[in-house]
C-alpha cells in the first residue's frame, strides 16, 4: 500500500513522540520525578508504530511492562500518559496503574502489562468478540522474546488457531528478557519458526524499518480482517538502554550498544523518505519542533498536578470491608 | 558475628548451604545473567542481587538460568525435589505465582500426603513480596494467606538479617515445600548476623520486644513498624509488646496466647486485604482458644480491599501504616471492661 505524504508524517510523528517521551522519562526518572520503577522503549519506535499504523480505535492492543510506546502509537493522549507516570490526578488510570499498567479502552489500549505472558490470551479473548460480534477487527499482542518462553503465550498461540480467531502475534524480538540474551532463552530457531508450529502464518520483519513492519503488519491484518484466523510477526529491533532505567547492563559489551545505534529506526526512516524525494528535511524538523513542545507541556503540566485524591484509594472497587 | 543486611544474610545463607550440600542448587531467571549475550556472565546474581556471586563460585550446573517459564520452573524444582535434589527456586515477585500457582499447590504441596508419605519434596521457593516501592497492582502484592491456607506448604516471613539467615538456612534443611517470603522494604536492613551457619526452627515467634498492656502480632516488613510505634506508645506509658511469628504455617500459637493472657489486648498488623488475611487468622485463634484473656475487641489493621496502588499517596495510605497501628493501638487501649 502506498503511504501518502501526511501517512508518513504521521509515522514519524508517531515515532518521534515515542523517542521524545522516553527520553523526557529516563530523565524525570533520574531526577526522582517518576516512582517506582519504568522500562523504556527507546530504539523499538518503527515496531509499535509499524504496527498499529493502520489500526482503528475499534482493534485492540495488549502491551507489556514496555508499554509506552504501545499506547503513543495506538493513539493514547501523552499527557494523560504523563500524569499516569508520575502518579497524578487526571491519568489516564487516575494515578491507580502507573507506567506498567496504561490503559485506554476507548483507544482499544487493553493495558501494558506488567506480568510477562499477560497479554497473548488476552488478546485471544479480545479477538474472540470481534469473530462473534463479526466487526471484521483485530487483536494484537504485543509480547517480547522473554514472553515468547511463557506458557500462557503456547497456550494463546494454539487456541488461537483453534478458535480461528483474528489475534495477530507481533513479537518484539530486541534481544533480551531482562538480563539474559534470547538467543539463550529461546530453544527453536526462530520465535517466527515456533508461531509457525502452532499453525499460522508467521514472518520474520526488520524492526528497524517502519516500512517492512507496516507491510508486514498490512499482510496479518488482511488476513485477520477477513476472518482467516491468527498471524505472527518476530519484529527483529534492539533495546537501545537497560532493561529498566538504570540498569548498569554489564552483561552487554559498548561496541553492541554503539552497533544497535547505527541501526536506529529514526535516521533510518529519516534518509529513507528525505532521499526518496518523499518528504523534506525542513518537514521532518517541524515535526520533532511540534513534539518536544508537546513533551514539554506535558512533563509542566503533570509535575503541578496534584496528587490523586485520597478517597479513591477505595473506589473501583464493588466493596468495602 | 558482624553487621550485614538482610539481602547479605539471604546470600550468606546461600553460598553456605551450597558448600555444605551439593545437592542443593538454585533455578530462576537471571539467577546469574547475561547468558548469551556480549558482556558478563553470572555478574547479575537476581534482580535484587540475592545470589549475587554465586555463580561465579558454583557455575551453571548449581546456579541455573531459565527463560521466563514460572510453571517450569516450579515444576523442574519440584521433580528435581522428589528425586534427590534441593533446589532453591527463585520467583522473583511473589505476584508472578498466578503463573505456576498449579505446580505448587496441587503438586509440590501435596507429593508427601497424597502419596501416603512415600515421597519427600525439599524445595524452597524464594520470592520477593510487599508494597511500598511503586511498583504498581502487579509488583506489590504480599500473598501469604493465599499459601499459609494451603496443607503442605511451610511459609515463611522474616523480618530481620539474623532472621534471614537463620529460617533460611532452616527452610533448605527441611524436606517440605517451603516459601520464603523475602519484604523488599527489608533487603537493605542491617542487623548483627552470626557468620556461621545456624537454624532457626519453623513455628517459634520471636518476641522482639516485651510488653504487658498490649500485644502487637506483626509479620514480614509489618513487624519494624510495629516495633516503632510501640516505642512511641511506650513514651506515653503503653507498654506494647511485639510478637512476630516468623512463619505463618506453622503458626506459634502458644506464644501468641501466652502474650494476649499477660496483656488482655491484641492488635494484629498485616500487610493483606482484611478478609482471609493472617489478621483474621490470628484473631480467630485468639477468638477461639484465648477468649477469656480479652480485655478489648481485637484490632486487625490490613491494607484495605483493593488491588495495590501506584500513586505514592494512595500506596501510603494502603499500606497498614504508623498512623493506623496507632489508632487501633489507642482503641484497644481506650475500650473499658
Ligand atoms: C510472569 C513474570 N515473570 C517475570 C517477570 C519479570 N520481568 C519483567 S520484564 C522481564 C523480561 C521480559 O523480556 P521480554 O519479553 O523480552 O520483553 P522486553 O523487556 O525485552 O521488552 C521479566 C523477566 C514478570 N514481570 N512477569
Ligand atoms: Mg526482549
Amino acid at each position: 500500500m502506498q503511504l501518502s505524504r501526511d501517512d508518513l508524517k504521521r509515522a514519524y510523528r508517531s515515532m518521534v513522540t515515542i523517542r521524545t517521551f522516553e527520553e523526557r522519562v529516563t530523565k524525570e526518572f533520574a531526577q526522582g520525578n517518576i516512582p517506582g520503577f519504568a522500562h523504556v522503549y527507546i530504539g523499538q519506535e518503527a515496531a509499535g508504530v509499524g504496527v498499529c499504523f493502520d489500526l482503528t480505535d475499534e482493534d485492540y492492543i495488549g502491551s507489556t511492562h514496555r508499554g509506552h510506546g504501545h499506547c503513543i502509537a495506538k493513539g493514547c493522549d501523552v499527557q494523560g500518559m504523563m500524569l499516569e507516570i508520575m502518579g497524578k490526578q487526571g491519568g489516564l488510570c487516575g494515578g491507580k496503574g502507573g507506567s506498567m499498567h496504561i490503559a485506554d479502552m476507548s483507544k482499544g489500549m487493553l493495558g501494558a502489562n506488567a506480568i510477562v505472558g499477560g497479554s497473548p490470551p488476552i488478546a485471544v479473548g479480545a479477538a474472540l468478540t470481534q469473530k462473534l460480534k463479526k466487526t471484521g477487527k483485530v487483536a494484537v499482542a504485543f509480547s517480547g522474546d522473554g514472553a515468547s518462553n511463557q506458557g500462557t503465550t503456547f497456550e494463546a498461540l494454539n487456541m488461537a488457531v483453534v478458535l480461528g480467531v483474528p489475534a495477530i502475534f507481533a513479537f518484539e524480538n530486541n534481544g533480551y528478557g531482562e538480563h539474559t540474551a534470547a538467543s539463550y532463552a529461546v530453544g527453536a530457531p526462530s520465535i517466527a519458526e515456533r508461531a509457525k508450529s502452532f499453525g499460522m502464518p508467521a514472518e520474520v520483519v526488520d524492526g528497524s524499518d517502519f516500512f517492512a513492519v507496516h507491510q508486514a503488519m498490512g499482510r496479518a491484518l488482511e488476513r485477520g480482517r477477513a476472518g482467516e484466523g491468527p498471524y505472527a510477526l518476530e519484529i527483529v529491533c534492539s533495546r537501545f538502554l537497560g532493561h529498566f532505567i538504570g540498569d548498569p547492563q554489564g552483561y552487554r559489551l559498548p561496541e553492541e550498544l554503539i552497533q544497535a545505534r547505527a541501526n536506529d529506526p529514526l535516521p533510518r526512516f529519516r534518509t529513507g523518505v528525505t532521499e526518496a524525494g518523499l518528504l523534506e528535511n525542513a518537514d521532518l524538523d517541524a515535526i520533532e519542533k511540534q513534539v518536544a513542545d508537546e513533551v514539554e507541556e506535558a512533563v509542566q503540566l503533570a509535575m503541578a498536578a496534584p496528587r490523586p485524591d485520597i478517597k479513591t484509594l477505595e473506589t473501583d472497587v464493588y466493596v468495602r470491608y | 558475628m558482624s553487621k550485614k543486611t538482610y539481602s547479605q544474610a539471604i546470600n550468606e545463607a546461600l553460598r553456605q548451604e551450597m558448600r555444605r550440600d551439593p545437592n542443593v542448587i538454585i533455578i530462576g531467571e537471571d539467577v546469574a545473567g547475561g547468558h548469551g549475550a556480549s558482556g558478563e556472565t553470572g555478574g547479575v546474581g537476581g534482580v535484587f542481587g540475592l545470589t549475587h556471586g554465586l555463580f561465579t563460585e558454583f557455575g551453571p550446573e548449581r546456579v541455573l538460568d531459565t527463560p521466563i517459564s514460572e510453571s517450569a520452573i516450579i515444576g523442574a524444582a519440584s521433580g528435581a525435589a522428589v528425586t534427590g535434589m534441593r533446589p532453591v527456586a527463585e520467583i522473583m515477585f511473589v505476584d508472578f505465582v498466578g503463573v505456576c500457582f498449579d505446580q505448587i499447590y496441587n503438586q509440590a504441596a501435596k507429593f508427601r500426603y497424597m502419596f501416603g508419605g512415600k515421597a519427600k519434596t525439599p524445595m524452597v521457593i524464594r520470592t520477593a513480596i510487599g508494597a511500598g516501592l511503586r511498583g504498581g497492582a502487579q509488583h506489590s502484592q504480599t500473598l501469604h494467606p493465599l499459601f499459609t491456607m494451603v496443607p503442605g506448604l511451610k511459609v515463611v516471613m522474616p523480618a530481620s538479617p539474623y532472621d534471614a539467615k537463620g529460617l533460611l538456612i532452616n527452610a533448605i534443611r527441611e524436606d517440605d515445600p517451603v516459601i520464603f517470603m523475602e519484604s523488599k522494604l527489608l533487603y537493605g536492613m542491617e542487623g548483627e548476623v552470626p557468620d556461621e551457619a545456624y537454624r532457626i526452627p519453623f513455628g517459634e515467634a520471636n518476641i522482639v520486644r516485651e510488653g504487658k498492656d498490649l500485644t502487637f502480632v506483626a509479620f514480614g516488613a509489618m513487624v519494624p513498624r510495629a516495633l516503632a510505634v510501640a516505642n512511641t506508645l511506650a513514651a506515653d506509658g503503653i507498654s506494647v509488646e511485639v510478637i512476630d511469628p516468623r512463619t505463618t504455617s506453622p503458626l506459634d500459637e502458644d506464644s501468641i496466647l501466652d502474650s494476649v493472657a499477660k496483656t488482655g489486648r491484641l492488635v494484629v498488623i498485616d500487610e493483606s486485604p482484611p478478609r482471609c488475611s493472617l489478621a483474621a487468622d490470628v484473631a480467630s485463634m485468639v477468638a477461639d482458644k484465648g477468649f477469656g484473656s480479652l480485655k478489648a475487641p481485637i484490632g486487625k489493621v490490613t491494607c484495605p480491599h483493593t488491588p495495590v496502588p501506584f500513586a505514592p499517596n494512595l500506596e501510603d495510605e494502603f499500606m497498614p501504616n504508623p498512623r493506623r497501628i496507632e489508632e487501633a493501638a489507642r482503641k484497644a487501649m481506650a475500650w473499658a471492661r
